[in-house]
């Protein structure tokens, strides 16, 4: 029998296809699904709205110093998924810019994630040392005005960016958080609980949304509550960055809830 | 999102390159050559780029304005140097050699790889005052440019990590171990010093080998060398770590090419070597973070230098001037 050339074509198609279908079906192969990460900017109870006025504010502080927010970004990296057995998935190449000007930096995928029920999930609040101290880099990881010190070497790990008029001089207020080396760490690993009775639950057929939220405010309250009026913005690695990011650590990020379908 | 991988350029190692063979005589380098490993095409792109002024604001400046070959890439005779606008810089250029060996780049030590170093002068107000994101719009938009990059890195546009990879492969490529005293180290042929310069070698080796270390003559390391009581108008690597134990303290430059770089020290303040000899001898000022290399058991501080060591020490010095580094062709600007 001959075959025409569309109907060869199709007939390739269909052993290509019944390939693929067999790499699929491989027993080995460890069984994977992802995980969609979401994350909500918000100032306490409201959602974060970028603003360029340096004279209307939009939010206040517990002590009531009234501000708002020009530019808002941080890293999340080295991200793990934490089984109840006390294992760990972690995602290789775990760079994520979330930046609050760009609305699809707020959702990522983590993919090949071996299916599974997962308790808890952790990452790290900026850019590890090694990152830090590797040269040029790529993805999430490319150096910008906006993300990396030129001048000393480092990532950005949470820039915060506005106006209060309780801010000394021209009122304009920049906190730059940053530094991978003692004494001036101030690299976080921050693991927010999951909701009681709640898991990650990956499967081949449905990718879980876990949705969290990151609250800006908690950046001038914990442990190292910060006054505009009085406390030094930091531009650089240095114990200011360090109390601004003990204060994030210890509560900026929330899960609100997971979706599991 | 997570990080799309680029091919790093794929070629071997081409001995070809210049500064792609490591001198023998040398340390094990910080930036080995594996980690972007000499092309032709690379060093030819960083070529380009290291000397095209469009990489400043206003298109003006290049790295090479302030970092010329025939004073080994520093910026011979000027104290400080002169960025977009007539602006003045805050310190004096740095010579640029064995970069591969360097750790903690410029007078602080604030870039720390040599792949992020140009990032400083590129975007320092006072220097070339420019954007990486106005830069990459500049040579996506140049049809040379984009082949050229395609070439070497297969992948478009040009992005930040294929424009310092390739500044890397002419900035890795400046190898100086071609002086006179090399060859004469190596038993070359017809190498020879004269009686003051092997006097002056040991002095070097008896006096300065603290710092200036290593065939490198340099142990890389941050000193306060005394200049000043206070350093209020620039606290040196203190700027970096923000530590009082660091005021003061500055890189250790290498001694290579020395004749070549005046004038000397972070403010290019002296503008001889018979200055700076004389500074170590009788100019050393006190201050907290002094080094203690220059504190002398009893009476004052610096170091003892006779006048007959000084002299077999500038003879000395001028045999680390490597001619063939500062007028080998491949390394100036390309036609």
């Amino acid at each position: 029998m001959k075959l025409s050339a569309p109907l060869l074509s199709l007939a390739l198609a269909a052993v290509a296809l019944s390939g693929c279908d067999k790499k699929k079906a491989d027993p080995a192969a460890p069984q994977t699904g992802s995980v969609s990460i979401a994350l909500e900017n918000v100032v306490g109870p409201n959602l974060l709205k970028l603003s360029t006025s340096p004279t209307v504010y939009d939010y206040a502080t517990a002590s009531n110093e009234q501000f708002n927010v020009s530019h808002f970004h941080y890293f999340v990296s080295n991200i793990k998924l934490r089984r109840a057995d006390g294992t760990e998935y972690a995602e290789p190449e775990s760079y994520h810019l979330v930046e609050e000007s760009a609305p699809d930096s707020k959702t990522f995928v983590l993919k090949d994630v071996p299916v599974g029920e997962y308790t808890g999930l952790s990452f790290l609040v900026g850019v590890d040392a090694a990152r830090n101290t590797s040269g040029a880099q790529q993805g999430a990881l490319a150096p910008s005005t906006d993300t990396f010190w030129n001048w000393t070497t480092g990532y950005i790990f949470v820039k915060m960016e506005g106006y209060s008029p309780q801010a000394p001089g021209s009122h304009a207020m920049q906190f730059h958080i940053g530094g991978f080396a003692d004494p001036n760490n101030a690299l976080r690993t921050v693991a927010p609980a999951l909701p009681a009775g709640t898991t990650v639950q990956v499967r081949q057929d449905y990718a879980p949304e876990v949705h969290l939220k990151a609250d800006l405010l908690r950046m001038f309250t914990g442990p190292n509550p910060v006054s505009f009026a009085t406390f030094a913005s930091p531009h650089m690695p240095g114990a200011n960055a360090v109390k601004v990011a003990d204060n994030y650590a210890a509560g900026m990020f929330e899960v609100e809830y997971v979706q599991n379908k | 999102m997570a990080v799309g991988c680029q091919p790093a350029p794929s070629v071997l190692p081409n001995p070809e390159v210049p500064g792609a063979a490591l001198p023998a005589a040398f340390p094990p380098p910080v930036y080995a050559p594996t980690q972007n490993p000499p092309t032709q095409a690379g060093f030819e792109l960083g070529r380009s780029l290291f000397y095209d002024p469009r990489l400043s604001r206003d298109g003006t400046i290049s790295c090479g304005s302030c970092h010329r070959q025939a004073a080994a890439f520093s910026d011979a005779g000027h104290t400080l140097s002169t960025g977009v606008g007539g602006q003045l810089g805050p310190r004096n250029s740095p010579a640029l050699q064995n970069l591969r060996w360097r750790r903690g780049f410029l007078w602080d030590g604030g870039p720390n790889h040599l792949e992020v170093m140009p990032l400083a002068p590129l975007s320092n107000p006072l220097e070339m005052d420019a954007t990486l994101e106005s830069v990459l719009a500049k040579l996506n938009a140049d049809p040379s440019y984009q082949r050229r990059f395609q070439a070497v890195f297969n992948a478009q546009p040009i992005d930040s990590y294929q424009l310092l990879k390739a500044l890397a492969q002419f900035t890795a490529a400046l190898t100086s171990a071609t002086s006179r005293y090399d060859k004469y180290a190596r038993h070359e042929a017809g190498a020879a010093l004269t009686e003051s310069e092997v006097r002056g070698r040991a002095v070097v080796a008896q006096k300065c080998a603290p710092c200036h270390a290593t065939e490198l003559f340099t142990d890389e390391s941050f000193r306060n060398n005394g200049l000043d009581h206070t350093f209020a108008a620039d606290s040196g690597r203190a700027h970096i770590t923000g530590l009082a134990t660091d005021r003061g303290r500055f890189k250790v430059p290498s001694l290579r090419n020395v004749a070549l770089t005046a004038p000397y020290m972070h403010d290019g303040r002296f503008q001889t070597l018979q200055q700076v000899l004389d500074h170590y001898s009788h100019g050393v000022q006190e201050s907290p973070t002094l080094d203690a290399a220059l504190r002398r058991p009893a009476g004052p501080l610096g170091l003892t230098l006779t006048a007959r060591d000084k002299s077999d020490l500038l003879a000395f010095l001028a045999t680390l001037t490597d001619q063939e580094f500062t007028t080998d062709p491949r390394l100036g600007p390309p036609h």
